[in-house]
């Protein structure tokens, strides 16, 4: 089965076809057969349609032979997020096929136990974060591929007291590159980014299975900054 | 007609999200989502806020558009989306769904000027729209009048506010006088129980000397703080704010430069139609004062039906199917949400 993969959670931003078949020993039966990632964090909204516009092309399909599409709920910064999010939503509707969301630090995570090596076991806990601006990281905690913390937004000073306690070794995700210095632990180099091959990985029991499609809800974990109207100021002279 | 173009148009420049479907000058759907209820108590739109209200009502806006024309989007001739301006966020939502749309359903897609959209949806109404002609676009955003020689190719901006814009006023007044967000809408009720000549409040920018530097420029700013200034003069008398007549009076102000100057640039430039678009257009005295004095002057004054004046995205549609049928060639994938997107610029 065809399937779309869509990311845009971080500053990379990635579209890839991916074939969803049977999974093996150590294979989670995903290939990758056309994939564009660009870094531009202040160009999503220009550079992903014209991603899946090639993807598609590059493989000789077309959007109505996609049984599918996947894409990462963030966290990440808000408007760069609602790029990826409402592009799979949008052709999600007008293919009327299912779109399932993935927690795109879930994908780093899994990376993480992948670049270890298939079979092998991961190095203990493994903390995946991503950069959420404001010095500040978006970030979760796995073992094993399985999250095991909520994802979260915090101080990279107060991340590492609390994987400290959690006996978290190493770290994965452009956030821990970006902040190695506050954060004490062995870097997994790459990915930086959220991979198509991991989404896809994330989703593909969903994808073989035919579960419904989900609404696909953004990760936002903050807040819109807003305040509520004050008091209007006086315009006279006491 | 069967051949004229199906052109669905996407709406996300402010707070609204709009799907209208338009085949030529035929209006077949315009579904509305808002989330004017979730800024009221920011006293004005938060970006953050509309854009994900945006992401949230662009899907089922979408449905009820569709079922609505009776049309699939295999059907549509082209996609057409606000490119700019607008809030930045908000409009990347849009582009961005517009995009899925369509390369999913492998369509054209023109991301167009909200501005001259908001004039080419009187074509829904009364038809194709004379050239040239003078479009008055009055807004929270927007204040602008523009000479209309070609919808397709461009507009020509003849002035705009220097300051707030024309409903940014209204709704600060609004504010002030303790009437809900956005103001227009209340203004225009608590006025009708008003004298529009109780108070003498200022016209910005119609001294002779502005009228050098300023002829179609608008101000009202000034006008804000006149009334702010009148009612806590009241307040700090201890005295009742006539609340019918400060809006009134204020009302009248607004449409009175308004119309004033929009009939003075149809005179310049020997236009005899004028088309008023945004959502001040909606302001029930600005209709009527505009009609009585374009008719003194022998000007045809073309206003849409409020919910057309207001964001909506049959307008969007409406100047994609304008363009489709001129000719004009769609934009590209990577095309852009430009939130400063110039007049000139009618499609990219």
């Amino acid at each position: 089965m065809l399937v779309l993969v869509l990311d845009s959670a971080t500053p990379a931003v990635t579209a890839a076809v991916v074939e969803v078949g049977e999974p093996g020993v150590g294979d989670p039966g995903v290939v990758v057969r056309a994939g564009r990632s660009a870094v531009d964090a202040r160009a999503h909204g220009e550079l992903l349609a014209p991603q899946v516009d090639s993807v598609l092309r590059e493989i000789g399909a077309r959007p109505r032979d996609l049984a599918a599409i996947v894409a990462g709920l963030g966290p990440g910064p808000f408007t760069g997020l609602r790029v990826g999010l409402v592009t799979a939503a949008g052709m999600g509707q007008a293919l009327d096929i299912p779109t399932y969301g993935v927690c795109s630090l879930d994908a780093l995570g899994w990376s993480a136990a992948r670049v270890n090596g298939p079979g092998r076991a991961a190095p203990g806990k493994v903390l995946a974060a991503t950069d959420a601006r404001r010095r500040e990281i978006y970030w979760a905690v796995y073992a094993d591929r399985v999250r095991v913390t909520e994802p979260q937004v915090g101080r990279p000073v107060d991340v590492a007291a609390a994987v400290a306690r959690m006996g978290v070794l190493s770290a994965i995700g452009e956030g821990a590159h970006k902040y190695a210095a506050v954060l004490p632990l062995a870097l997994l180099d790459e990915p930086r980014y959220p991979t198509a091959e991991a989404l896809a990985a994330l989703a593909a029991e969903r994808v073989r299975a035919g579960r419904p499609g989900e609404r696909l809800t953004p990760l936002y974990l903050r807040r819109p900054d807003a305040v509520a109207a004050a008091g209007r100021k006086p315009v006279l002279q006491a | 007609m069967a051949d004229e173009p199906l052109v669905l148009g996407i709406e996300t420049s402010c707070d609204e999200t709009g799907v209208g479907v338009v085949r030529g000058h035929t209006l077949l759907a315009d579904a509305l989502a808002s989330s004017v209820d979730e800024h009221a108590r920011f006293g004005g739109v938060v970006p953050e806020v509309a854009s994900r209200a945006h992401l949230e009502a662009i899907v089922p806006t979408m449905r009820r558009a569709l079922d609505e024309a009776g049309v699939t989007l295999a059907d549509v001739d082209a996609i057409a989306v606000t490119a700019g301006p607008g809030l930045a966020g908000a409009l990347l939502v849009g582009v961005a769904a517009a995009k899925g749309y369509a390369v999913a359903a492998e369509k054209p897609i023109y991301g167009v000027n909200h501005l001259a959209a908001h004039v080419a949806v009187d074509r829904l109404e009364h038809g194709p729209l004379p050239e040239p002609a003078i479009a008055l676009l009055v807004s929270g955003g927007h204040s602008s009048l523009l000479l209309v020689d070609d919808l397709a190719g461009g507009v020509q901006p003849l002035g705009a506010t220097i300051d707030d814009a024309a409903g940014e006023a209204f709704d600060k007044v609004a504010r002030l006088l303790g009437l809900p967000f956005p103001g227009g809408p209340p203004i225009d009720r608590a006025a009708r129980e008003g004298e529009p000549d109780a108070i003498g409040f200022p016209r910005g920018l119609t001294a002779p000397k502005d009228l050098a530097a300023h002829r179609f420029d608008f101000s009202f700013s000034g006008l804000k703080t006149a009334v702010a200034r009148w009612v806590e003069a009241r307040e700090r008398a201890g005295e009742p704010v006539p609340v019918p007549d400060v809006a009134a009076s204020f009302q009248e102000a607004v449409c009175d430069v308004l119309t004033a100057k929009a009939i003075d640039a149809c005179r310049a430039h020997g236009i005899g139609t004028l088309v008023i678009g945004g959502g001040v257009a909606a302001n029930s005295r600005l209709r009527a004062l505009a009609e009585d004095r374009c008719a003194k002057h022998g000007i045809t004054v073309r206003v849409p039906r409020p919910k057309l004046c207001t964001d909506n995205g049959a307008m969007v549609a409406a100047l994609g199917s304008h363009l489709v049928a001129a000719g004009v060639a769609p934009s590209r994938l990577d095309l852009p949400a430009d939130s400063a997107m110039p007049l000139t610029v009618v499609s990219v």
